[in-house]
């Protein structure tokens, strides 16, 4: 445990990417030189690259811990969490110094101590981690009750972490990432073997690891935000691009190797077990194949579909109501069933195609389409299986005059991708002509908005009123009895310094508080920019909006000038399909 | 009636006719330390320790003022007034106030801990304690001084073998001449920013021991900078001034520095928790200390403070004053130290 908080410490410490990134190499290179490290390592791994065991401590028994063990009211506990934001920081500041006991290594923490505790009743838990935690010494605390809260952000991707294991194994990072595809993966329990297989030297035939089971490195798109005019100059003309939709759903990998397939979702996660709807499309796919694709509700009309057909797409609200779910009842699985749209093929015949150009992975991802659907077609079978289709224009202004349907169709823009172009691994790019992925999106849809209530943020933004709740009038100026109707939360684009200011606004023009929460005379707009707007029936303001986020604070505009509930349902999608 | 009660322009004690710490200019002014929201311009005339008095005439300029020493008794129209060590600053005073067997106290900014720099708080017993409660909250309870100048010195040791400055952000008057009395010199050379180069001077004079410093104008080496620690109020951070300095790290020594979101906010390379004020525990010590039956608590967790004391039995509520604008009272506030 304390060679993992020392490396925690010096990761929340550290400002900058590179700081992060020698505190990681210099905590796995001691790690690789002392192999009775190696089961903690390989548990430090799995962390920093976003793993997260099942919870085993409910918050309710950590909260029962500070206020039993800092023997304050409970009120006070939840005014000093109000004032940290952070459950776990919290239990390290209130908790009375303990005598340290003897030094436990992560790995005998997380196997023989943490997760047998599910097993054990509620009494018996606190029991245990009450002595625990008196034993611990005070400086590994914060580590430790930031992974049993499953709030380990110390600000490194797992980019990051694949580079940093890179080095310290002598790899390429390209087949580090290969390496730990998996690895992560919710409820695993790495041990001192997945360690060793990450440091090892290359295993010649390690490339192919085809057998495995595992996904290749997902490709990442990169925004595109430069003016129209810049396209053709910087992207040549529109005939060079492979041009697709930009869906709204869940990206995935399926996978059919021998027998076998797998579904994994961009966060490298298993998740074949969540959609047994495409276990009929796996069975009808030959050995040796990868699809990268979307996950996505459709509900296939009745009749003849063409394969890139989109009838029965619906909105990504369907979509969210598959999520998180352990058990798919049948009910479910008929309502909201899930299909694949398809948009790139990197493997056929158990043969890797990412280093061949879009477009002839595009030709062989339509003939093994075509040909799977004709021969389940043959059978009177329908499979989830859809074709991203293509869309095309003569310019980049006529693609933008499309890009603009998108909105309707419940769509987030398109897809760019160069002809000629290989798939890549993560988010680097190259060349912006030929080794990007671009992702043109739609601006999102904004509105002004009045600050009317706040909340103290957490993380890097605790201790300030950094939450806000925002709303619209009820009509327009001059309407009588009008009132702001709350319809949002956000809490991203401020500045900091903004941020403070803001604050500081609040704090002087509180009317109410009410917990953590403070109600404001409403003096401040805002600009609020999101990416998706749909009907609700559980908001006061009868809409819900995706990804709220603040764009801008119009200090320029007075609150009376503010946008309206008729402004906002204006933006609502016309069609069905969302 | 009550002996002190606020007004709007500071807590007024009606029957001796003066205020303590006024935010606004009155006739009398009773000033416990020369921290800038406790003493303010505008008023005829001010009373404040001996040691006050220089640091007052560096801030207001040629104002009248009287000095009284520790224990050094006052009366007016029957009320005792002096001034008593609240070891939060040189010359900080608590004072109290005396009539007719009721005693009135108010501390002003103090802390418990001696830092061996200033004289250190000594507790008086009183019927009515008005306290400050800047760090009126559990999750704030310093380390001792030791620890964190040990913790001080380790992050300058480390940045003197980096070859890189080390830019400690303190507040001007307090605690800068705290950690340069503290902290080890022979680590490396000190330079001071021009705001706190004459407060030291002041404490030179007091006859505190601070080891030698420099302006940053003064260093004719430039390469020594890279083995320095400079002392810079917080109100320069990302400014130009820091430019100088080339590869840095930087760090607060502050109170708030003891919750992680404060630093990382303010996207420093460390923060120090080092507080003038006094912690939770200090709080309730010195409550406990004076035996007074009601509190009054001012600037700062109030709220929770005297709720807590309430439900011990004590007789606790908020005064609403203009303290803590400045120094250490806003994690937010731009000047905080």
């Amino acid at each position: 445990m304390k060679a993992f908080s020392d490396l925690y410490r010096r990761l929340d410490s550290a400002t900058s990417t590179r700081a992060k990134l020698t505190a990681m190499v210099e905590a796995f290179a001691a790690a690789k030189a002392d192999p009775t490290q190696w089961a903690s390592a390989a548990w430090m791994v799995y962390f920093l690259s976003g793993g997260k065991p099942r919870q085993t401590v409910p918050t309710r028994i950590l909260w029962r811990l500070a206020v039993e063990g800092s023997k304050l009211p409970e009120w006070l506990c939840a005014e000093c969490y109000g004032n940290v934001g952070d459950l776990a920081e919290t239990l390290t500041l209130l908790l009375p110094e303990g005598v340290a006991g003897e030094a436990v290594s992560l790995d005998v923490w997380m196997r023989e101590r943490l997760l047998p505790l599910p097993s054990l009743d509620e009494e018996e838990r606190y029991a245990r981690l009450e002595v625990w935690v008196a034993a611990l010494p005070q400086d590994q605390r914060l580590a430790f009750f930031k992974l049993i809260t499953s709030e380990l952000r110390v600000g490194v991707s797992r980019l990051q972490v694949v580079k940093a294991l890179a080095e310290v194994a002598g790899i390429e990072e390209s087949r580090m990432a290969q390496r730990m595809i998996g690895y992560s993966q919710a409820r695993r329990t790495p041990t001192a073997d997945d360690f060793a297989a990450l440091i090892v030297d290359v295993d010649p035939i390690e490339g192919a690891a085809l057998d495995a089971g595992r996904p290749y490195p997902f490709y990442l798109a990169q925004s595109w935000k430069r003016p129209l005019e810049t396209m053709a100059e910087t992207l040549g003309p529109p005939q060079n691009w492979i041009v697709e939709w930009k869906f709204d759903g869940i990206r995935a990998q399926l996978l059919k190797r021998g027998k076998n397939w797998r579904l994994w979702s961009r966060g490298e996660e298993l998740i074949s077990d969540a959609y047994p709807d495409l276990e009929p499309l796996a069975n009808a796919l030959p050995s040796g194949v990868a699809l990268d694709g979307e996950l996505i509700v459709l509900i296939p009309p009745p009749g003849e579909i063409r394969p890139d057909s989109l009838d029965g797409l619906a909105p990504f609200a369907s979509l969210q109501q598959r999520l998180g779910r352990k058990a798919i009842s049948d009910k479910t699985l008929r309502e909201l069933p899930v299909a694949l749209i398809a948009y790139d093929l990197l493997e056929l015949d158990g043969r890797d195609l990412r280093g061949e150009p879009q477009r002839e992975r595009r030709a062989k991802l339509e003939g093994l389409a075509n040909a799977t659907l004709e021969r389940a077609a043959g059978r009177g079978e329908r499979l989830p299986l859809r074709l991203s289709p293509l869309v095309s224009a003569e310019t980049w202004e006529g693609l933008a005059d499309v890009r603009e349907q998108a909105r309707a169709l419940g769509r987030e823009g398109l897809m760019l991708k160069a002809r000629e172009g290989a798939y890549g691994v993560g988010r680097r790019k190259g060349d912006d002509r030929t080794d990007v992925w671009w992702k043109w999106k739609l601006d999102p849809m904004s509105v002004d908005a009045v600050l009317i209530y706040a909340q103290r943020g957490s993380g890097r933004r605790s201790g300030v009123y950094s939450d806000y709740t925002f709303a619209v009038w009820s009509a327009g100026e001059g309407a009588p009895n009008r009132e702001l109707v709350p319809f949002a939360k956000a809490y991203s684009g401020l500045s900091d310094a903004e941020m403070r200011e803001m604050d500081a606004i609040i704090r002087r023009t509180t009317v109410e508080t009410f917990g953590p929460v403070r109600s404001v005379t409403p003096t401040q707009v805002i600009e609020l920019g999101f990416e998706g707007i749909a009907p609700s029936k559980r908001h006061k303001s009868g809409v819900a909006v995706r990804f709220p986020r603040m764009l801008r604070w119009r200090r320029d505009k007075p609150v009376t000038e503010a946008d309206t509930i008729a402004g906002l349902r204006a933006l609502l999608p016309a069609g069905g399909e969302g | 009636m009550d002996l002190i009660a606020p007004t709007d322009r500071g807590l007024y004690c009606e029957a001796g006719d003066f205020h303590i710490d006024p935010w606004r200019p009155v006739s009398r002014a009773v000033i416990t330390h020369a921290h800038s929201d406790h003493a303010r311009f505008g008023s005829d005339l001010y009373l404040c320790h001996p040691l006050t008095a220089p640091i007052l005439r560096r801030r207001l300029g040629d104002v009248a003022i009287e000095t009284a020493d520790y224990g050094e008794v006052l009366t007016r129209n029957g009320v005792e007034i002096s001034l008593h060590p609240a070891g939060h600053v040189l010359g900080s005073a608590q004072v109290r106030v005396a009539r007719n067997g009721e005693v009135w106290v108010a501390s002003g900014d103090f802390k418990l801990e001696a830092d061996g720099v200033v004289a250190p708080f000594e507790p008086q017993r009183c019927n009515v304690f008005i306290t400050e409660s800047t760090f009126g909250l559990p999750i704030y309870r310093w380390r001792p001084q030791a620890e964190t100048m040990a913790a001080i010195e380790s992050w300058w040791r480390e940045n003197v073998a980096a070859g890189r400055a080390s830019v400690l952000f303190a507040y001007a008057l307090g605690k800068a001449q705290r950690l340069l009395a503290r902290l080890d010199p022979s680590i490396g050379p000190i330079v001071c920013h021009g705001a706190i180069e004459p407060v030291n001077a002041i404490y030179r004079d007091a006859g505190i021991i601070i080891p030698p410093t420099r302006l940053v104008t003064e260093v004719a080496d430039k390469s020594e900078l890279r083995q320095a620690l400079i002392v810079a109020p917080p109100s320069a951070a990302a400014s130009p001034w820091l430019n100088r300095f080339g590869d840095y790290s930087d760090a607060l020594a502050s109170g708030w520095m003891q919750v992680r979101g404060n630093r990382r906010r303010r996207g420093l390379d460390r923060g120090f928790p080092l507080s003038d004020h006094a912690d939770w525990s200090g709080l309730l010590a010195a409550v406990e200390a004076t035996g007074a039956e009601r509190i009054l608590a001012t600037h700062g967790f109030t709220g929770p403070l005297t709720r807590y004391f309430r439900e011990k039995g004590l007789d606790a509520r908020a005064l609403q004053t203009a303290y803590g604008e400045e120094d250490e009272a806003a994690p937010g506030a731009e000047s905080a130290a």
